[in-house]
């Protein structure tokens, strides 16, 4: 088949990305398809993009484009006029309207290439072809309801955006229907002083992640140093940042195959692996846990019994015996709290489930996260009482000192204007208006704290809670709205001194969860062999680790063995009795094993040392 | 004096080369891939992290050779008669200045002198010529156009006609032949540094550089360091060594001790020739077969060392460490030796 010539200068028209004609003027031919989008004749999802150096026209109709909705401007005009901004007010027209009238259009990228945006209404040019429904539209969800973005560095937004979404508070309202592996729902929550019209839009007070603090920008014996924080300990009594931690564990009835199954009862003292009384003290007669028994440690929650692994454990007498192994859940030790809830349901096989809910309290402690929505974030340096904290004159105390060295290199000002508009807000009875690019202002904040008799720029003196002295400088003080991040201490806190070791490799167990020892890597070693500590070395990697002391044969120099039933020590290469104790790592042991199966024979020949 | 020398002095069983590699390494990972400007062929020289791997594994050639050709002082001293130098050493080939053609049914080259590029270069017809006289004896001229006949190819039995591929080839050999410099040298740009001028170009012919006689053949330089040994020797090699290194870390305004730069070069340089830092180089020959086999080809070496029933005896850091002993560095090399009690 011969292929038809393309006209010269006619455009090639493309649907989703396959060619399907030409037409010998893209470029009108694009105008008129978006006025027929505009007159509501073509869907308003339909995206048409001209491109002028190939001479292309694309019409798009996808699933999975990105769009984002624009004010139609013409001839510099926005088409959003007075008449129709006053009719949306009157609740005659609403945004679906827009759309159909074609003052609203939906750009997807390819469209936008062809889009020449103004920003601000002020700023519409003739040759505009759209603007911006407000400046604050650049930012996502989660950019939209930081406060000042406008103010701070970008990497700080970045960060305060990635923080954003680490913030405890309440995650979904129906959290006590939930048996979620893992939820934090917060005791307090307060929708932020200063917030963004988005944070409205979005209905994010119903679902607020932080509290509004008092805040003051000063040092404090150190204890805040390099992004610490210190915070009023009576505040965290009141029930400041105070979190309520949410765990399901859930076990099932497994079934196996020979038709045996797993039993969710109280085990008695004859199953295998019975972990004693103790174990199940907070068991119903069914085997399942009461609620609101305080658990902790290593106690039973589900008590299950399994069948025998081998089946031919049969007795002398030929009966089967039903030895049934013990396999109850239990809860992870270190972890402890009550009994929220348990839940008998069927699984997803169609066994029964058992589920149960352990709540436990997390107040803040040292070393747990926290973060304003400036990218501002640290942890807590001290819990200091009220009365140690600084106060002024009528009694106010900071809920958390914060360092004003967290400011200068950071650039993040938006920070000390939410301060501001925080205090504004309190004194004025308000809530801050901080959208980007459009917020209220620091001359409206400062006229709300100068009418309520404080002073302009925020700053209060303060007496020290300590010596009861007046600080001799200025303090910066105001409310900052403050997020609490799930990275709290009693979650990761872990220390080992003696433990668990590897079957294998007779070498420490890695991880939190088994308990296991940091690992002492190779860059570590190198340290030491640097520095010359050849004992310490010998010490971190074999007495603290996987020391064993093995027979080798004097003979031979292969690994011997003791003889248990004839009470000798007999190498089993050479029946060699002459065999001395070595001291090795497992680890060498096991290389030498190794070795062997490669068929290469080692050997350890033996010297006295000294 | 006495004591400042004395207290200098490293201590016995230091580990110099742990040290010595950390020193290197850690301001190693501070390197940005940031890259300077530089004109002519300076511009894209491999700095930083990719020179200094391809100074420590001992590449034959660097990633882009350069050379310093430092001049005679009474030349040096002048930019026009330096820029002179460095056109007659910068190379050109027949293909700069020409067309060339071949017929592969008649069997002869066609080379046309383009007079524009020539007279850009300063190459005229004659020199062209003469470049090309080594080819054939039967060369014909008319005009710019030179025709090289190549009817016969001389063999040991005598004569033998020239197959096409063989004109091909010739072809290319022609396009390749040096009208005038350097074989080797490109780009040669003049710059000035510490009061006089000297010419920076590709490549790193020190032999061809050296024979121009303007050059200075004392101060000829170049960044690779395998010639270098070739032809001035291994310490000459080992300063080069620590100066390109220490030039990798000064750029990059990291700041090493030079006694850690030569130490890694001694270790490089001591047998007489170049090793690299690396399984074919320093690392490969190790004495103990536990150390080979734990840093890299484990099996190989097992292998080995069970054919020739090798004998592990224990002197490196490594090897202790895998056994479960104390290292022979620092305070394990120590021994207490009590003198012999009197009778």
């Amino acid at each position: 088949m011969k292929k038809k010539k393309k006209k010269p200068g006619a455009a090639s028209i493309f649907l989703n990305g396959k060619m399907v004609g030409t037409h010998p003027d893209g470029k009108s031919l694009s105008v008129r398809l978006r006025e027929r989008r505009r007159m509501n004749e073509l869907s308003s999802q339909v995206n048409i993009y001209y491109n002028e150096k190939l001479n292309e026209l694309h019409i798009l109709t996808d699933k999975g484009r990105v769009r984002r909705p624009y004010i139609v401007v013409e001839n510099g005009k926005s088409r959003l006029t007075p008449e129709i901004l006053g009719r949306l007010k009157n609740k005659e027209l609403n945004w679906h309207h827009l759309v159909k009238m074609g003052i609203i259009e939906f750009l997807d990228a390819q469209e936008e290439e062809n889009a020449y945006v103004a920003i601000k209404e002020e700023e519409l040019a003739p040759d505009h072809t759209h603007l911006e429904v407000h400046p604050a539209n650049i930012f996502g969800v989660v950019a939209g309801v930081l406060p000042y973005p406008e103010h701070n560095s970008s990497p700080r937004i970045t960060m305060a955006c990635a923080m954003a979404k680490q913030s405890l508070g309440i995650y979904t309202t129906n959290f006590n229907n939930r048996y979620d592996t893992r939820g934090y729902v917060m005791y307090y929550p307060q929708e932020p002083l200063v917030q963004t019209s988005v944070y409205k839009s979005l209905n994010l007070r119903e679902k607020a992640a932080g509290q509004n603090c008092i805040v003051a920008l000063t040092s404090y014996q150190g204890y805040n140093m390099a992004d610490a924080i210190v915070v009023n300990r009576s505040a965290i009594d009141r029930g400041l940042h105070r979190v309520a931690m949410f765990k399901t564990y859930e076990t099932e009835e497994r079934m196996y195959p020979g038709g045996q199954k797993d039993k969710i009862e109280l085990p008695t003292p004859e199953v295998v692996g019975y972990r004693g009384e103790e174990a199940y003290r907070y068991l119903d007669d069914d085997g399942i846990i009461v609620p609101e028994s305080e658990v902790k440690g290593k106690d039973v929650l589900v008590g299950k019994t399994s069948p025998p692994r081998f089946l031919e454990e049969i007795s002398v007498f030929g009966a089967v015996e039903e030895k049934k192994r013990e396999s109850s859940l239990s809860l992870k030790t270190g972890e402890s709290g009550k009994v929220d809830s348990v839940l008998v349901t069927e699984g997803p096989s169609g066994n029964r489930l058992v589920k149960a809910r352990i709540r436990s309290i997390k107040t803040p402690e040292i070393g747990d996260k926290l973060a304003s929505r400036h990218g501002q974030k640290g942890v807590i340096g001290l819990n200091v009482p009220q009365e140690g904290m600084p106060f002024t004159k009528s009694g106010i105390v900071p809920d958390l000192i914060v360092n004003p060295h967290a400011i200068p290199s950071r650039m993040t000002a938006g920070h000390l204007l939410e301060t501001l508009g925080g205090k504004a807000a309190c004194l004025g009875g308000m809530i801050a208006d901080s959208t980007a690019f459009s917020g209220d202002t620091e001359a409206q904040f400062k006229e709300v704290l100068t009418k309520n008799g404080f002073d302009e720029h925020g700053e209060e003196v303060l007496y020290d809670g300590l010596t009861g002295r007046k600080i001799n400088a200025k303090i910066f003080m105001g409310n900052v709205y403050y997020q609490r991040l799930h990275h709290l201490v009693s979650n990761k806190m872990h220390v080992r001194s003696r433990g668990p070791v590897q079957l294998l490799t007779h070498q420490p167990t890695e991880g939190r969860a088994r308990e296991g020892g940091l690992r002492f890597g190779e860059m570590e070693r190198d340290c030491l062999i640097g520095y010359g500590a050849s004992m310490l070395i010998k010490e971190r990697l074999l007495e603290e680790s996987d020391k064993t002391v093995q027979l080798i044969c004097t003979e031979c120099g292969s690994l011997a063995t003791h003889d248990y039933a004839r009470n000798r020590e007999v190498c089993p290469v050479c029946q060699n009795e002459s065999v001395e104790p070595v001291e090795m790592s497992y680890a060498f042991k096991l290389l030498l094993d190794e070795i062997k199966s490669l068929g290469i024979f080692p050997r350890v020949m033996l010297k006295r040392k000294g | 004096m006495a004591s400042k020398k004395q207290s200098v002095k490293i201590t016995p069983f230091e580990a110099v080369g742990v040290v010595a590699a950390q020193s290197i390494g850690e301001p190693g990972t501070q390197m940005t891939m940031r890259t300077f400007h530089y004109a002519g062929v300076a511009e894209h020289v491999p700095t930083g992290l990719p020179r200094l791997i391809e100074i420590v594994d001992a590449k034959k050639e660097p990633k882009k050779p350069i050379i310093d050709i430092y001049l005679k002082k009474s030349i040096a001293k002048s930019s026009s008669e330096s820029e002179k130098v460095a056109k007659e050493i910068s190379s050109l080939y027949v293909d700069d200045v020409a067309k060339v053609e071949d017929d592969l049914e008649k069997l002869y080259i066609a080379v046309t002198y383009n007079e524009k590029d020539g007279k850009a270069q300063g190459v005229t017809f004659a020199a062209l010529k003469k470049a090309l006289q080594d080819f054939s004896e039967n060369q014909k001229v008319e005009g710019h156009q030179i025709t090289i006949k190549l009817g016969k190819k001389k063999t040991k039995t005598g004569e033998k006609k020239m197959t096409a591929k063989a004109v091909r080839k010739m072809t290319q050999k022609v396009r390749q032949a040096l009208v005038r410099g350097v074989q080797g040298i490109y780009k040669a740009v003049v710059l000035k540094g510490d009061g006089e001028y000297f010419i920076r170009a590709g490549g790193f012919n020190i032999v061809g550089a050296c024979q121009h006689p303007s050059v200075d053949p004392a101060r000829v330089y170049t960044n690779n360091i395998k010639e270098i040994e070739k032809n001035y020797g291994i310490e000459a090699a080992r300063n080069a060594i620590v100066r390109e290194i220490k030039d990798v870390m000064d750029m990059q305004k990291l700041f090493v001790d030079i006694r850690h730069i030569m130490l890694i070069a001694d270790a490089m340089t001591y047998s007489g020739n170049i090793k690299s830092i690396g399984r074919h180089g320093l690392s490969g020959e190790k004495v103990g077969v536990l150390g080979r086999a734990a840093f890299e080809e484990t099996i190989k070496h097992l292998i080995n060392a069970s054919a020739f029933s090798e004998e592990e005896s224990l002197v490196g850091v490594t090897e202790n460490i895998i056994v479960g002993q104390t290292v022979p560095v620092g305070t394990g090399r120590v021994k207490l030796v009590m003198k012999g009690q009197k009778k």
